[in-house]
Order: structure tokens, then C-alpha cells, then sequence
């Protein structure tokens, strides 16, 4: 990559203001870096990915408002982290957790365990009940 | 501790996280060694299909060595001695960084990023292998060189303990450190025959998940992606190939431009002209894996386009990637003998 091809397309890091740095080569072959603000193919792969989080999000909710899982899973999926994320946040076995998507025992849950949760979601637990 | 305490420490930003804090770690301590000779004489360069691992909901595959290897080996090669410390105690963590920093000696954390709030929110995943230098605080405020941003940042003690201590894979329990010694004279000549011989191994090595042969196999595995997963999944799963080659850090083509670079810088230490030659070819196969990821954008911009059309187009982004394993199997044969 010459030092003049290093793109400068629209991406996501303009909200946090910054360029990242890339490597390439100045008119005499000899290498430099240089700033990129972004490159259209990553960031639209980028795009993708937090489209498919938002169906993942959209559709936990939709199954917590048919009585199919508990807020666990929504809020799981909200920030992005899978079941191993999860039970190694809250310190409880990956299966535990997974049972606590069933609705029926999300309702029986001590307020101990719903509080672990709501911990690290950092929301109440009276939030942790209800999907936004 | 006392109210305030800046360390004189001078920031670079670097491509990669983990050689830009070693490099300016080892520029703060008085040698000037580039962000790409501590990548090449650390082994950096790497390919690994991971397989039975997913992240976020995708197949694994790396460009590059597994977290804290590249230091390892850099360290080992140059004779210089790390200290390395991990907690269970958050607090004990804080007070064994505010010594530190109290003794005027910035050290080198790893940390989550899901939690960095001067992240942008589109960059915050659970990935626990980032790397950052803390060379002060003020006003209770930690202060942050991350390699990777243009300027210096600052964190809170609470912010600086939630991705110290962030959960999931490669979880950093607080890992912090520092180099405590130093040969006399560091000799980069000897370092950087064992990294390149070392990266040519495992480029080369007979395993299908590593190196060549692993570019060979994801190949594979993207040829059948649209029948075997559908198209939708498929669009996902290509999308994260590109991502991870061309992800923050990589300094564009799956780090392959940071080791011609790394090629280039040798060549003139070394007076070896094979290697200058050589860093010329890798840039044209970094250029090839850019080419790669145009290729594989155009067919996963829609991500839910499923006609005929788009099989045929996967089977031309493996041609390409299988192209491209071809030359690196030439190329890395052909480094193995110029050193």
C-alpha cells in the first residue's frame, strides 16, 4: 500500500474523533505510517456485525414479551456478551445460567441472584424484571 | 498516595497495541526500538484458523500471535527481564499500580475493552487482550497512554478497575507489567534472525489450522459457508474474516505491512539485501489481502442477498485466498534461506 492509497473513508471512529495508524510505503519504497480516518470494506463489515447484535437484541425481546425466556437473555444480548461471557461475570456454571432464561425459574430467583445480575448489567434489579 | 503524579512519559501512537507499549516502554527506558522490529523479533506475524471457538456468534481466525507472546518473545531475544504481576484483589492491583507510579515507573496493563469508555461504541466487544501504559494520576484521574489513540486519555480508579478486571476469555486479572532490566547493549542482529526463523516455522509449519496451510483451510470452509450455513450466516461469518485482518491494530492487510516494514528495517540493520527484496514482495502481498477484503465487501454489503450469483462469488474470494497462500508458502521459504 503507497502512503497516498492509505484510505480516508467515512467510519465509525468519527464519533470518538480519532485515526487509526497504518503502514505503508513513501514514494522511494521506503515504509512510513500514516493516519486513517477508515476503509468503506471494514466498516461496512463492522456495520453488520452490530446490525446482527441489534436482530439478536430485537429478538430476545420479542421472546421475553411471549413468556419465552427471561430478561437475562435480553440483557445478555443488550451488552453483547454470549452465555460463557455472562456466567463468568456473575461466577455462576454456564448451565445455571442457561436455566435462568426459563421464565418460570427466573420468577422464583433470590433476590441474591437477580442482584449479581443487575450487578453486571448495572442496572436495579427491579430493571433486571422488565425489558425497555 | 500523593495528589498528583505525572511520569515524563513520551506517547507514540502505534498500530498494534501490544508492540506500540512495548516500543514505548523500551523508548522510555532509552532504546529506540520501532513498533515493527519489536512485532518481527516477537514473532508476530502469524495466520490460525481457531476452530471449535466462536466470538460473537462467528468463526475465529487470527493474523497474528496469541496476546503476550509477542513481549515474551521479544523479551527472551533481547535479554531484557520482565516483571509481571496478576491479582485477585482488585485493591491490591490499585496499590501495587499507585506504588509504581509513585516510584516513577510507568507500566504496561492489560485490559478489556468492552468497558474503555473512549472507545467508540461500534469498537467495544468483550476482547480482553488489549494493552495499555499508565504513567500517572491526577486528580484521582488515571493517565492513559493506549497505543492505539492518537493522543494521551485518562480514566477513573473505578473505569480503570472494571476492564482490569473484565470476565470472559483471556480475562487480564490485572496482569501489569514492566521491564526491570536491561542488557548493556541491546543487540537487535541476533534477536531478529531468531524471529524471522521462528515466524518461518509456523508459517510453514504441517498443521491445517496454522499458517499456510490455515489460509488454505479457511478457503475451504468459505467455499462451502453458503451452502452448508445459508447465505445470511455465510455474509456474517466472511464479514468477521475481514474484520479481524483488517481490524484497529493490524496497520491494514493482516499485519502483513508492519512485517515488511519490520523486513525493511532488518535489511539495512543487517546489511542484507535479500530481506529488502523480500520486504518489497510481502508489501505486494499485503496489497493482495486488501484486494481480498474489497472482494469479500462487495459480497457481504448486502448481507441478506441470496442469489445464485452469490455462491459463485465465494468461490472467487477462496481462489483468492488460496492464491495468496501459495506465494506466502514461496515467500516464507525463501526468507527461511536468506537469513
Amino acid at each position: 500500500m503507497k502512503k497516498e492509497e492509505v484510505p480516508q473513508d467515512k467510519s465509525n471512529l468519527e464519533s470518538a474523533n480519532f485515526r487509526e495508524l497504518c503502514y505503508a510505503i513513501d514514494e522511494n519504497g521506503e515504509y512510513t505510517t500514516a493516519n486513517s480516518t477508515g476503509w468503506e470494506p471494514k466498516t461496512v463489515a463492522l456495520n453488520n456485525a452490530i446490525d446482527e447484535i441489534n436482530e439478536r437484541i430485537e429478538d430476545a425481546k420479542k421472546r421475553v414479551l411471549e413468556g419465552k425466556t427471561s430478561p437475562i437473555e435480553y440483557y445478555m444480548e443488550l451488552h453483547k456478551m454470549d452465555v460463557g461471557i455472562l456466567a463468568s461475570y456473575v461466577g455462576l456454571w454456564q448451565w445455571r445460567v442457561k436455566r435462568h432464561f426459563k421464565p418460570s425459574v427466573f420468577k422464583k430467583l433470590k433476590t441474591n441472584t437477580l442482584q449479581k445480575y443487575a450487578e453486571v448489567f448495572e442496572i436495579s434489579v427491579d430493571e433486571l424484571k422488565t425489558v425497555k | 498516595m500523593k495528589e498528583e503524579t505525572i511520569i515524563n512519559f513520551t506517547h507514540h501512537q502505534a498500530a498494534h497495541c501490544e508492540n506500540g507499549v512495548v516500543s514505548n516502554l523500551m523508548k522510555h527506558n532509552g532504546f529506540s526500538v520501532s513498533e515493527p522490529m519489536v512485532f518481527g523479533i516477537g514473532s508476530g506475524l502469524l495466520f490460525c484458523y481457531i476452530p471449535f471457538l466462536k466470538v460473537n456468534h462467528a468463526p475465529v481466525i487470527t493474523y497474528r500471535a496469541m496476546p503476550g507472546h509477542i513481549f515474551k518473545k521479544f523479551a527472551k531475544r533481547t535479554g531484557i527481564k520482565m516483571k509481571r504481576e496478576k491479582f485477585s484483589n482488585p485493591k491490591e492491583a490499585q496499590s501495587k499500580l499507585d506504588e509504581n507510579l509513585e516510584r516513577n515507573n510507568p507500566v504496561g496493563l492489560q485490559v478489556g475493552v468492552y468497558n474503555l469508555l473512549y472507545f467508540p461504541d461500534e469498537y467495544r466487544f468483550h476482547f480482553n487482550a488489549h494493552n495499555m501504559v499508565v504513567y500517572g494520576k491526577q486528580d484521582g484521574r488515571y493517565l492513559i497512554s493506549d497505543p492505539v489513540m492518537e493522543e494521551v486519555t485518562s480514566l477513573s480508579e473505578k473505569e480503570l478497575e472494571k476492564v482490569r478486571f473484565a470476565k470472559g476469555a483471556f480475562a487480564p486479572k490485572g496482569h501489569m507489567y514492566y521491564p526491570i532490566s536491561f542488557p548493556e547493549k541491546l543487540e537487535l542482529e541476533k534477536a531478529i534472525v531468531s524471529g524471522i526463523k521462528d515466524t518461518c516455522k509456523t508459517m510453514l509449519a504441517p498443521i491445517p489450522i496454522v499458517g499456510v496451510k490455515g489460509i488454505k483451510t479457511i478457503a475451504n470452509l468459505i467455499r462451502k459457508w453458503p451452502k452448508k450455513k445459508g447465505i445470511k450466516t455465510a455474509n456474517h461469518y466472511l464479514g468477521q474474516v475481514v474484520r479481524m485482518q483488517e481490524e484497529i491494530g493490524t496497520g491494514g492487510g493482516g499485519f502483513r505491512y508492519i512485517y515488511a516494514a519490520f523486513l525493511q528495517e532488518s535489511g539495512k540493520l543487517l546489511g542484507n539485501e535479500n530481506l529488502t527484496e523480500l520486504a518489497k514482495e510481502m508489501t505486494e502481498i499485503g496489497d493482495l489481502w486488501r484486494d481480498f477484503a474489497v472482494e469479500a465487501s462487495r459480497i457481504y454489503k448486502n448481507r441478506s442477498r441470496s442469489d445464485v450469483g452469490q455462491s459463485e462469488n465465494y468461490n472467487q474470494v477462496a481462489n483468492q485466498l488460496d492464491h495468496i497462500a501459495d506465494l506466502e508458502k514461496v515467500f516464507f521459504k525463501k526468507l527461511k534461506k536468506a537469513i
